[in-house]
């Protein structure tokens, strides 16, 4: 028979919801960063009245659309998979983290959802400054958004503030512990800061793909300029802020940091930090290491000699169920970090010398950077993730015991629509957004804004509240 | 506390589901109508009159999702289970209309554009089915053992829930048909309330057909609504659903509302509320008080008093506020919708 040849209901579910949550983390990563860059966009042109913020805003906005619609749709599958995949876990850790999620819907996606409508078409209908205040909503909304939804997931990995029932289920007992258990403020900071780097890095590239063509394209300056000040900034803000949460995790989570380092002996002073390896669950050792002695030591334990536990020191049955994958994802992640501080060094540079506009082979670095941040955030949280495995609540509650009961049939066959339409509707979607980012930014550029007058507002008065009805037609295109 | 904190919370999503079935009822319903348009700039002006406010109709059953894991997650751990292919399709149904929505703007050629058409009818007709089935196969009862679905992958499928399915998008279709009545003008007006008529005679078939099955699925139906006390307020349900009837095809056949009068033009998106309204109460009595019939009331799927009053605390406040800023961005893109408005292509 067929279903015979699948692989468990478990496995499934686990690949359904890693396959959707990757997909659906990409839009956000993105969004977070935009909605705030847009924000930023208008109350610059407000300020300054100078008309290219408003139609770099407007560019930028058309693209905002379409990356939040797919995150809106992606992100409800989110709150049902939780139910339909992993009901067990539901039951039993719902009275904790449920709040946390219903309060992510009550203040954060209604605020952002409300509010986007006023943004992509009220700016005739609301005046400037009520507009501005809906795209702050929007902005703020997906902040809030990250605070509750990070917060969860920290307490998966360092839950704190609850009580076992007898049937196993966790009750909360105090929330403030719960909300800000021990991993969550460095995990926060760690995701908010990597989406705003992922932002700048898009942005940072499309700039650099219309520099590229037309050098004095002031929007695509603009664009480029702001991208380099933040990368500049953030990457290395980003390196203090993981170093900080690395430690964190091997306060909490001591055999994700061994996975993730790749250290095998039970205790160890002047660790090695293992450049290349390829870990080997079987043997319990690595192969083809490639390793600087002592600096493991210097990095964990910020001193040569501090003593680091190794994945033997913990039973076989605890330890991450994928060491390579952790291992590998984490270099990745530290790898293109790296990477992104010498992008915003190197444009520090070129900017200094008065060339950022005309150095082509600089632009062609930002455009291969373009994606690094969604990579990434990506390899972060299968680290994250993976790492935080055999469990789904850390230590306490295992990953196989929390699956619904779905026949493995079932999960295949939802898993296979899944990935059917994920391919071909983000796909599509994907495909669309690349065309919008490749359209060269101009001054008669439309946005979903209707209508274009708004282009010279900086000296025409502020449109009021028009009644729809006596407000004079605008012009077919 | 003496605080009934079950009783709140559960009247409270009854609310929150309500308010999802009407507001995304509607902007689904558009996408179910579709073919009947005219492609160019009917449709264009059909799709305006729900674009700015789609994102914020579909965040409610986000609410109905998050807010049953946190105060019934008993219910929402047996419950999904249950209906895990609707669910699922019903998901993956509002992906595809999501995006279609976005991409049928953009389309280069006038295939592609097609062909996202299509995909907005189907996404949006899909999504109405699956939600009507998995409310047929929620009426009819859920195996359960222990605190787990015990039933099987195919649980759902019945002559039942089929006919609840069919039901709810010939009623989302009519929400949609008299929305348009109310956002457009002109010929698209004119086509349209012919249509809300036609759909609202095939809901209320639906309903009548709903209606006399349900009696017969479970004793415990019959005997609620032919027994006492019920029997002496039951049969206002559907003595209130002829009433809005007779309202609704009245308003229908009403000419255009003109300046003076604008709201007249409301009316019949208002009759099907009700009459959604009316559905639901039914509903209600049949079902009050299981959230996981016949197995668990909301009083055994609750989540503890210290869930369900932390949420409490801050639904109080926030629940108003949403709806006083879901309330103004509607008064913001109040009015008939005029051609050309919305994205520009």
């Amino acid at each position: 028979m067929l279903w015979d040849a699948l692989p468990s209901a478990l496995d499934l579910a686990r690949f359904q919801f890693a396959f959707t949550i990757v997909w659906h983390f990409l839009f956000p990563a993105f969004t977070i960063g935009l909605a705030s860059y847009l924000a930023v966009l208008e109350g610059l042109w407000l300020a300054t009245g100078r008309a290219v913020f408003l139609e770099t805003f407007q560019w930028w906005l058309r693209i905002f659309a379409i990356a939040f619609a797919m995150g809106v749709v992606s992100g409800i599958v989110m709150s049902y998979q939780f139910g339909t995949n992993w009901s067990v876990f539901s039951d039993r850790a719902g009275p904790t983290i449920g709040p946390l999620l219903g309060y992510e819907v009550l203040t954060a996606f209604f605020l952002e959802a409300g509010f986007l409508g006023v943004m992509l078409f009220g700016l005739k209908r609301v005046g400037r400054g009520l507009h501005f205040l809906a795209t702050c909503c929007v902005a703020g909304g997906t902040l809030l958004s990250a605070f509750w939804i990070i917060s969860a997931n920290s307490w998966m990995q360092t839950p704190t503030g609850f009580e076992m029932s007898p049937d196993g289920r966790f009750l909360p007992v105090d929330w403030w512990a719960v909300i800000f258990n021990p991993s969550f403020p460095f995990r926060f900071a760690h995701v908010v800061t990597a989406a705003y780097l992922t932002t700048a890095l898009i942005v940072g590239a499309v700039g650099a793909w219309h520099l590229l063509r037309d050098s004095a394209n002031r929007h695509a300056r603009l664009m480029f300029s702001m991208a380099m000040w933040m990368a500049l900034v953030v990457a290395p803000a980003q390196v203090v802020i993981g170093d900080l949460h690395g430690l964190n995790t091997l306060e909490h989570q001591p055999q994700k940091v061994a996975a993730m380092e790749g250290h095998w002996e039970e205790r160890r002073t002047e660790a090695p930090m293992i450049l290349f390896a390829m870990p080997n669950m079987e043997a319990e050792r690595n192969d083809l290491e490639v390793s600087i002695p002592g600096l493991g030591s210097l990095i964990l334990g910020h001193s040569w000699e501090a003593e680091i536990r190794g994945l033997k020191s913990f039973p076989r049955e605890d330890r991450p169920t994928n060491v390579p994958l952790v291992f590998w994802s984490f270099r990745v992640m530290v790898g293109l970090g790296l990477l992104m501080v010498a992008l915003g060094i190197t444009a520090f540079v070129m900017r200094l010398r008065g060339r950022l506009y005309d150095t082509p082979w600089l632009h062609r670095f930002a455009i291969a950077m373009g994606p690094s941040g969604l990579v990434a955030v990506t390899a972060g949280w299968i680290v994250t993730e993976a790492g935080r495995q055999p469990f789904t609540v850390y230590g306490l509650l295992r990953t196989a015991d929390s699956v619904a009961p779905i026949a493995a049939p079932a999960v295949a066959t939802s898993l296979a629509l899944f990935i059917v339409t994920y391919f071909v509707v983000f796909g599509a979607g994907i495909w669309l957004l690349l065309r919008l980012m490749g359209a060269p930014p101009h001054p008669a550029q439309e946005g979903p804004e209707e209508g274009t007058p708004i282009r010279t507002a900086g000296i025409t008065p502020a449109p009021g509240l028009p009644d729809k009805r006596v407000a004079p037609a605008h012009p077919a295109e | 506390m003496d605080l009934d904190l079950p009783l709140i919370w559960a009247l409270l999503l009854a609310v929150a589901v309500f308010l999802y079935v009407v507001m995304d009822g509607f902007d689904l319903g558009v996408g179910i109508i579709f073919p009947r348009l005219t492609r160019g700039e009917e449709r264009d002006v059909a799709v305006a009159s729900i674009a700015p406010v789609w994102d914020g109709n579909e965040t409610w059953l986000v609410l109905g999702g998050g807010g049953l894991l946190a105060v019934f997650p008993l219910a929402y751990s047996v419950l999904l289970p249950a209906l895990y292919m609707p669910v699922i399709i019903m998901l993956l149904a509002l992906i595809f209309r999501g995006v279609a929505f976005e991409m049928r703007f953009r389309a280069h050629t006038e295939a592609g554009r097609r062909a996202w058409d299509n995909g907005f009818w189907l996404g949006s007709t899909v999504a109405a089915l699956c939600q009507g089935i998995a409310l047929g196969a929620f009426v009819q009862g859920i195996a359960v053992e222990g605190r787990a679905y015990a039933g099987g992958w195919w649980d759902w499928l019945s002559r039942f829930s089929i006919l609840t399915g069919v039901a709810l998008v010939a009623g989302y279709g009519l929400l949609g048909a008299t929305w348009l009545v109310w956002k457009t003008e002109g010929a698209l007006h004119a086509k349209v309330r012919r249509l809300a008529g036609w759909l609202a005679v095939l809901t209320l078939g639906f309903i009548a057909a709903v209606s006399i099955t349900m009696p017969f699925l479970q004793p415990e139906f019959a005997a609620r609504w032919f027994g006492t006390p019920y029997l002496f307020f039951a049969w206002l349900v559907p003595l209130a659903v002829v009433a809005l009837a007779l309202l609704l095809f009245r308003a229908l056949r009403e000419a255009p509302a003109d300046r003076a009068r604008p709201l007249r033009d409301a009316v019949p998106f208002l009759c099907a509320l009700g009459l959604f309204l009316l559905g639901y109460v039914g509903l209600g009595i049949s079902m009050w008080p299981m959230i996981v019939p016949p197995v668990f009331s909301i009083w055994d799927a609750a989540a503890p008093p210290a869930t369900q009053a932390f949420l409490l605390a801050g639904a109080v406040v926030l629940v108003p506020l949403v709806l006083a800023y879901t309330g103004f961005v509607y008064w913001v893109f109040r009015g008939k919708v005029q051609p050309g408005e919305g994205y520009h292509h």
